[in-house]
């Protein structure tokens, strides 16, 4: 078992070094050769999830990394029922996403690139889910960062691809310094960073104070990778890498990975309400903020990616509220259908030749049938209508968050709900319904449907949508993957929990999406609004939205900008060119006055150095005659 | 006596050493470094036959010989010396100076 633990990490490794070394050769195979080594990591996997599922947990140590001390950082990994289900995801979904990839990077230069890329994510990930300690974690959780930088921008000679790889590393950068402080925290108080020998002594070592303390920096970590607000300028500019990119970094795994480290130190967030208040609040503020964003935009990748960070903002309630179990549920469930969406909208892109406007699009469903089913699948799962997926996992973490008592949060929830299923049907409506807006225009480009290779991945995970959340129905008095996930991350004991009537809150939530959808329908397919009247309107309202709050605009000039003049009149003219160019030239010059005193004895005339010859010797001589003398 | 023979072993070393460092004739440079040379031997020979010891004498053989083959060495760069600049003047090799 040990072995086929460490077999899981390694196969995405040796893909890796295949194709990173001989991508020159091996061409048109380094899409096999990744998808097999994925296929082959899910596959390892298999037994030793379904050891933990009848109630085993692994905790292997491979060998010891970094010795100093009395500390001992180990190379180790950790499989319980936690990481099964991050496993589980990050397996699957990544292989399908390979898959998928190969129709979809067809014929590009960088074929073999991509691919490498593509599994040095997915190893970093799974050493960031699989490590059984805080530094392994950091490991993966920079390593996965590297990829999602390389992967941005891996059309590099698109200068907006390049721009936004650089700036999702910086933004990121941020958190991850409050990431490396919580861990440098735990270590302090700890002595070491291993999960097995802090969670156990939360309580004895830590006081609320210090809890809170690591709890928020930890956080500050999440918030940078999985682009809560503020950080969240890098989500939407990442759409400039390839779609499966988005597909599986930025929605699937990478960004969720700031969920999956704070119900890993649910002991510490346990300890500290204030913490908890903040992820939950900063959560639900985010889902709420992204998905009026979401309302507006036309660029059909953007809508995404404001979705994704609006389903982050529900995760974060859930772990934040302390049910962690609904928090990780709905990771799984929007690993399956916002994976989808992305895989959807890349085939859209696909036979639309890169076109990602939804003035442009209409009507779609004529010619891509699979598609479309699959799309209106995957809405209807995010938005949040039984039997579909998000259903279940959306309503396990709203209801959590009004039983923990947080009613503000479940009706801002309930809020951002209707409008999630607003603007992915108007998405869906735009899109693949009415009629063609551009005339001829599907013509011209050939638009067709994907080819099998990308719809196939797209069915599996089409099925996952669907029955992906079955797993959070109620079966004989509890629920499976509530169990499941509370052995590791048991959700958190408040002295009274608020009971309410659990068809009522369902109820709710189904109005809420079916609204969304009803609302959709009437403006976008029926026309008896229709969406200009809107916007005209709420003109001021439209114009804040349509900017995403203008938010860039103000980082822009009041940090980017006055960094950039720090830097520039500051670091750069004044402690750059006065102080270390001034400094080093000084030496220089020293060097070159000394140079000058000794080259002016080199006259070149044998005679001057026979004189200074017998000087010298003279000298030596006296000196050693006054010695004996 | 003695005082006698060390003042010429001197006088020609320090005949030679003047020699060396003022004139700009390359082959009277050499000869100079000979004089040199043999003012030292000179006063090897002296003391060695003063103090009764032959060990001087025996030294002096083999300064004799170092100062052989510095000559042959010395007129062989003289030699390249004029086939390159068809002159022995020491001024006019100054190259060393750049």
């Amino acid at each position: 078992m040990k072995t086929l633990i460490l077999l899981i990490i390694i196969w995405p490794l040796i893909g890796f070094l295949i194709n990173g070394l001989f991508g020159k050769w091996t061409k048109n195979y380094a899409g096999v050769i990744a998808s097999s080594a994925l296929g082959l990591s899910f596959l390892s996997a298999v037994y030793p999830m379904w050891q933990v599922i009848l109630g085993n947990i692994y905790d292997y140590v491979y060998f010891v990394w970094m010795p100093f001390g009395e500390i001992n950082i180990p190379f180790g990994l950790r499989l319980d029922s936690l990481s099964t289900v991050m496993l589980f995801v990050v397996t699957f979904v990544s292989w399908m996403i390979h898959i998928y990839s190969n129709g979809y990077m067809k014929g590009d230069p960088g074929y073999a690139r991509y691919f490498t890329y593509l599994n040095l994510f997915v190893f970093s990930m799974l050493l960031l889910i699989l490590g059984n300690n805080y530094l392994l974690m950091f490991v993966g959780w920079e390593g996965v960062g590297l990829c999602s930088y390389l992967l941005i921008g891996f059309w590099y000679d698109k200068k907006t691809a390049s721009d936004a790889g650089e700036k999702a590393f910086v933004v990121n950068r941020i958190g991850d310094a409050g990431f490396i402080i919580g861990v440098l925290f735990i270590l302090f108080n700890f002595n070491s960073v291993a999960y097995a020998d802090v969670f156990p002594f939360v309580h004895q070592i830590l006081t609320p104070e210090t809890a809170t303390i690591i709890g928020l920096a930890l956080f500050l970590g999440a918030m940078g990778k999985s682009a809560q607000f503020p950080l969240y300028i890098w989500l939407t500019d990442a759409m400039e890498g390839p779609t499966p990119v988005s597909s599986l970094i930025h929605a699937a795994t990478m960004v969720t990975a700031g969920v999956y480290m704070v119900a890993r130190s649910n002991a510490i967030y346990d300890m500290s309400p204030i913490a908890m208040e903040v992820v939950a609040s900063v959560g639900a503020f985010t889902a709420f903020y992204a998905a009026t964003m979401a309302l507006t935009h036309k660029d059909i990748k953007r809508i995404l990616a404001y979705s994704t960070l609006s389903q982050l903002g529900y995760m974060f309630i859930g772990v934040g509220v302390g049910v962690y179990w609904a928090g990780i549920f709905h990771l799984m469930t929007h690993a399956f259908f916002k994976g989808l969406l992305f895989l959807g909208a890349g085939a859209v892109m696909h036979s639309m030749r890169g076109l990602l406007s939804i003035d442009l699009m209409g009507g779609l469903r004529k010619k891509m049938p699979q598609t479309v089913a699959l799309m209106v699948i995957a809405s209807l799962a995010i938005a949040g209508i039984p039997p579909f997926a998000g259903f279940f996992s959306k309503d396990a973490i709203l209801a959590g968050a009004l039983e923990m008592g947080h009613p503000i949060i479940w009706i801002v929830g309930e809020i951002t709900a209707f409008m999630t299923a607003f603007y992915m049907f108007r998405f869906v409506f735009n899109v693949f319904y009415g009629e063609e807006k551009v005339p001829n225009l599907y013509h011209e480009l050939h638009t067709h449907e994907a080819p099998k290779v990308m719809t196939i991945p797209m069915w599996i995970l089409g099925v996952l949508s669907i029955i992906g959340g079955w797993v959070g129905l109620h079966i004989s008095g509890e629920i499976p993957i509530e169990a499941f996930i509370a052995r590791t991350a048991p959700t958190l004991e408040v002295a009274s929990k608020a009971h309410y009537s659990e068809a009522l809150l369902i109820g709710i939530s189904v109005c809420m999406g079916l609204l969304g959808i009803f609302t959709a329908w009437v403006i976008y397919i029926k026309k008896w609004i229709t969406a200009d009247t809107i916007a005209n309107t709420f003109r001021p309202i439209y114009t804040l939205l349509a900017n995403t709050y203008y938010v860039d605009k103000f980082v822009y000039f009041f940090i980017v900008k006055p960094f950039w003049w720090v830097s520039e009149y500051f670091l750069w003219k004044i402690v750059d060119v006065k102080i270390i160019d001034a400094g080093v030239d000084l030496f220089g010059w020293i060097s070159k006055r000394i140079g000058w005193l000794f080259r002016t004895l080199q006259t070149g005339f044998v005679n001057h150095y026979a004189y200074w010859i017998s000087i010298g010797v003279m000298l030596l001589t006296s000196w050693y005659l006054i010695k004996i003398i | 006596m003695l005082a006698a023979y060390m003042f010429v072993s001197v006088l020609l070393f320090a005949i030679g050493a003047t020699g060396a460092m003022i004139r700009r004739n390359f082959l009277i440079v050499l000869m100079s470094l000979e004089l040199m040379i043999n003012g030292a031997g000179m006063a090897l020979i002296v003391m060695s036959y003063y103090i009764g010891d032959i060990s001087g004498q025996v030294m002096f053989l083999f300064v004799a010989a170092v100062a052989a083959s510095e000559t042959a060495v010395g007129l062989a760069i003289v030699a390249m010396m004029y086939k390159n600049k068809k002159s022995v003047d020491i001024n006019d090799f100054t190259a060393l100076r750049k």
